[in-house]
């Protein structure tokens, strides 16, 4: 499976007559992006906003941030089983729409909804301070049920998305990179001499509006299963979570997963790449010895010698990537495990909820539970209604001059576990 | 020490005065005891009283080996 | 500008009263520097000064900590001091615990900065490393001249209130504090490069150390004691009379295996105790008191325990690495299961 990603490079975001790229400026038709999206009998008041990279502005509370994106050769269309039909994507050739994000915002889903903040201490945090971010925010009607609320939102974000995505379509990227998966056999042939390397993949699928859907399958209803890194990069993967804002993966991520990015710049050079196994992270017991079981046979199954586990979210889930880490250990293949930690506000607590000898290399993305005041904003999209209750926030968090106090759980992307970010924690 | 012995699938009980460091170094069935240079003993009482003692003490230990203990457990 | 004043903590060993026969003398205020306290004092230069040392004896503070910690914070608070400094206590296990201990209470009750120095073995690190910052020494008071620098650096800094680095950087032993920090490349890089490490059987350190699991499992509990075989085992240094095996007074590299096999009472005439760590007087009086035969073989005869086995196996706890202790536990544990032992009697002083 070969795979050409063409990005665009854009310099600057603003609304005009018709959606077009003017040079490396994106234009937008706000009237046609509207009817784009729109159509949805559960939502109405939709509203979209710009927010560039320094400006005064605080977006809260975010549900998800999606890259535009669109498919210009090959199969199927981007985010199939969601947008486009079923088809089996990742090769032939994408655009991606670099330095621009959708981001969806307006009245909390779950409870557990993010802030981006453009500029201040809070932009530091956040990997969507540095995107021209188009904002979307839309109001659920009245009697609504929470989770056709996230439905709801998470295809008008997509639909954003794939609209403003073909405005690249046509257009002479700035930069190509091919990236190629074969089958594992011939994979294994390719270079003999390097270690094979694959990359367990974990998925938040708590349910409860803590799902992810992969071909728009929820991925608690899978077993895990291999892919090629370049299926996800064509949207095969999205995010329908209300998680902690910190470490969950919008689909933002999901299309640019900085693992896969990673490996694939390792690839043919010191290791051998050989493809990406996709695992849940579910609510009983029997579901996560049967995913880690699972997990650690396609490990063995693909003839690796090595492998990264990446993490999303935190508290149970430590135990599936601890069950994952200690399995595929045992089957002589040797892991590093990436995560981040929720050491309390002073740092002085345990970091994980599980944790095995056998977890002897781990990469962490920072302590969740570290405190931070962000400063008031000029302008807002979205509301901080919700700041005092989302995963993070307390009671007190949003103070009378605007200013937020809260743990940076409550960020956006700020301990993102697939190492998105550059955040870590030392031992004092 | 004593984890090792235990490792070997024998119940050990760790009569000891300062029990942290018991707690520390990972005895499982801990007893605390009179004082650090007469665990067994206390000089201060006559000779029948003080072995009265040693005994008291020795039983509660005994006793601990027979106590079905799920983690770290100071018996007194 | 005045000089600050700084509190110190000796034991009755480092002040230069007297060893284990001074071990319990209780809490004492000395006006000024006394013993390692010179080096310390002449290290914080024109900064700080030591105006008052505090000592008090490793058996005492142990077996009273209650009392001994209310003395030992009332003796302070009057100074007012700027910082606290105990010890250094190197391995000196009892010594290290009250050195941690009193700094500990000192900079939670008094809300005065506080630090301590021992070996990284040393119980009391394990204790209170996580509160208390525990420069890292040798394991012998040979040791004291490269200890010296490093508490009096990290001091300064306390009494400045400056921030404090890392573990490495300043030389006390890691609190386990997680601290966020932004790296120079991102986290999936770090963790390709720590595959590509591990996979080589390179170096690398984890980001994250896992807690300390070496816990062993509970071994199941005894039933009736009266069909039992019981083994006693001490690290209180009970030897036969002259120590034939010359098991160490400290940092023992040894242990002892000697027959009990006719022994009814271990008697001062037969036995004693090598360890240098406590008083000897009391185990040299009467080595039932750390060892408890005579007990054991009442309770053997009236049949409430079985048998009890023919050896028994001492060694000396005192500054006796981790190390060597597992090495000695592994092997006494093979032979105990090989001899058919049901169950362990492990005194420790």
């Amino acid at each position: 499976m070969k795979l050409e990603l063409g990005k665009v490079f854009i310099e600057d975001v603003q609304f005009g007559e018709s959606t077009h790229l003017d040079g490396r400026i994106l234009v937008i038709d706000h009237a046609e992006l509207l009817e784009a999206v729109s159509g949805d009998e559960h939502l109405w008041k939709i509203r979209v906003d710009l927010a560039h990279p320094g400006e005064s502005v605080r977006i809260t509370p975010v549900k998800d941030v999606i890259e535009p994106r669109v498919k210009v050769k090959g199969h199927g269309g981007i985010f199939p089983g969601m947008l486009s039909k079923v088809d089996t994507v990742g090769n032939g050739r994408t655009h991606a729409m670099k330095n621009v994000a959708v981001v969806t915002a307006g009245k909390v889903v779950g409870f557990q909804e993010g802030i981006i903040d453009m500029s201040g201490i809070g932009a530091d945090y956040t990997p969507f301070s540095k995107t021209h971010n188009v904002v979307i925010t839309a109001e659920p009607k009245a009697g609504i049920k929470p989770h056709d609320h996230e439905a709801a939102l998470r295809t008008l974000g997509l639909k954003a998305a794939a609209y403003l995505g073909q405005a690249v379509k046509d257009v002479e990227p700035d930069e190509i990179k091919t990236y190629e998966t074969l089958a594992p056999r011939e994979a294994a042939q390719l270079y003999p001499e390097l270690p094979r390397v694959g990359y367990v993949y974990m998925l938040q699928t708590q349910g409860l509006l803590h799902d992810t859907y992969v071909y728009g399958v929820d991925a608690k209803k899978i077993v895990p299963t291999i892919m090629y890194p370049t299926e996800i990069m064509d949207g095969a993967i999205v995010s329908g979570n209300c998680v902690s804002a910190c470490d969950k993966n919008p689909t933002y991520v999901h299309l640019n997963n900085p693992i896969i990015e990673d490996l694939y710049e390792e690839h043919g050079k010191t290791l051998n790449f050989m493809g990406v196994i996709i695992t849940n992270e579910n609510v009983t017991l029997a579901d996560k010895e049967r995913s880690s079981n699972w997990t650690a046979k396609l490990t063995e199954f693909l003839g690796l010698d090595g492998a990264i586990v990446s993490q999303e979210g935190f508290g149970n889930p430590d135990t599936d990537l601890i069950m994952n880490c200690r399995k595929i250990e045992e089957k002589g293949i040797k892991t590093v495990i990436v995560t981040d930690e929720y050491a309390g506000r002073d740092g002085a607590s345990q970091s994980l909820a599980d944790a095995d000898p056998k977890a002897n290399a781990v990469i962490t993305n920072g302590n969740a539970n570290e405190v931070i005041v962000l400063p008031p904003m000029n302008r807002l999209i979205g509301t901080t209604a919700y700041v005092d209750s989302c995963a993070g926030g307390f009671d007190g968090s949003l103070r009378s001059d605007g200013s937020i106090e809260v743990e940076i759980q409550a960020i956006t992307g700020a301990t993102n576990e697939t190492g998105f970010v550059h955040l870590s924690a030392d031992a004092y | 020490m004593v984890k090792e012995i235990e490792r070997f699938g024998l119940p050990v009980v760790h009569v000891c005065t300062v029990v942290p460091i018991s707690m520390t170094v990972g005895a499982n069935r801990i007893v605390p005891a009179v004082a650090i240079p007469h665990p067994f003993g206390n000089p201060a009482l006559d000779v029948k009283e003080e072995k009265a003692l040693r005994r008291k003490l020795v039983e509660k230990a005994m006793k601990a080996l027979q106590t079905e203990i799920e983690t770290q457990t100071v018996i007194e | 500008m005045a000089k600050k004043k700084v509190v110190h903590y000796l034991n009755q060993f480092f002040a230069g009263i007297g060893g284990e026969e001074k071990a319990d003398m209780p809490p004492e205020l000395r006006e000024g520097v006394i013993g390692p306290g010179m080096a310390l004092n002449t290290a914080l230069g024109e900064e700080a000064e030591i105006v008052a040392t505090i000592v008090c004896g490793d058996s005492y503070f142990n077996e009273n900590p209650e009392i001994s910690k209310q003395k030992i914070l009332e003796m302070i608070k009057p100074f007012e001091p700027d910082l606290f400094l105990a010890g250094p206590a190197f391995n000196a296990g009892r010594y290290g615990v009250a050195c941690a201990t009193v700094a500990w209470l000192v900079q939670e009750e008094l809300k005065i900065p506080a630090l301590t120095g021992m070996y990284i073995e040393n119980p009391g690190a394990d204790l209170f490393r996580k509160a208390v910052y525990i420069v890292e020494t040798g394991n012998s008071a040979a040791t004291m001249r490269k200890a010296v620098p490093g508490m009096v650096s990290l001091a300064k800094k306390l009494l400045h209130g400056e921030p404090i680095g890392l573990p490495a950087e300043e030389g006390y032993i890691p609190r386990g504090i997680r601290r966020n920090v932004f790296k120079e490349e991102r986290g999936s890089r770090r963790a390709v490069n720590m595959l590509l490490a591990k996979l080589k059987g390179d170096d690398y350190q984890t980001e994250y150390a896992m807690p300390d699991f070496d816990r062993v499992p509970p071994a199941d509990a005894v039933g009736d004691l009266s069909h039992l075989k019981i083994a006693l085992v001490t690290s209180g240094g009970i030897v036969p009379k002259t120590n034939p095996d010359r098991v160490e007074s400290s940092s023992a590299s040894k242990f002892g295996k000697y027959s009990i096999e006719g022994v009814e009472d271990l008697t001062a005439e037969e036995y004693e105790t090598a360890h240098g760590g406590y008083d000897p007087v009391y185990a040299n009086e009467d080595p039932d008191r750390v060892m408890p035969l005579d007990v054991l073989r009442d309770m053997e005869r009236e049949g409430i325990i079985g048998h009890i086995h023919e050896f028994f196996y001492s060694t000396v706890g005192n500054g006796t690495s981790v190390g060597n202790s597992r090495a000695f536990g592994i092997r006494i544990g093979k032979e105990l299961r090989e001899a058919g032992v049901d169950a362990v009697l492990l005194t420790s002083t």
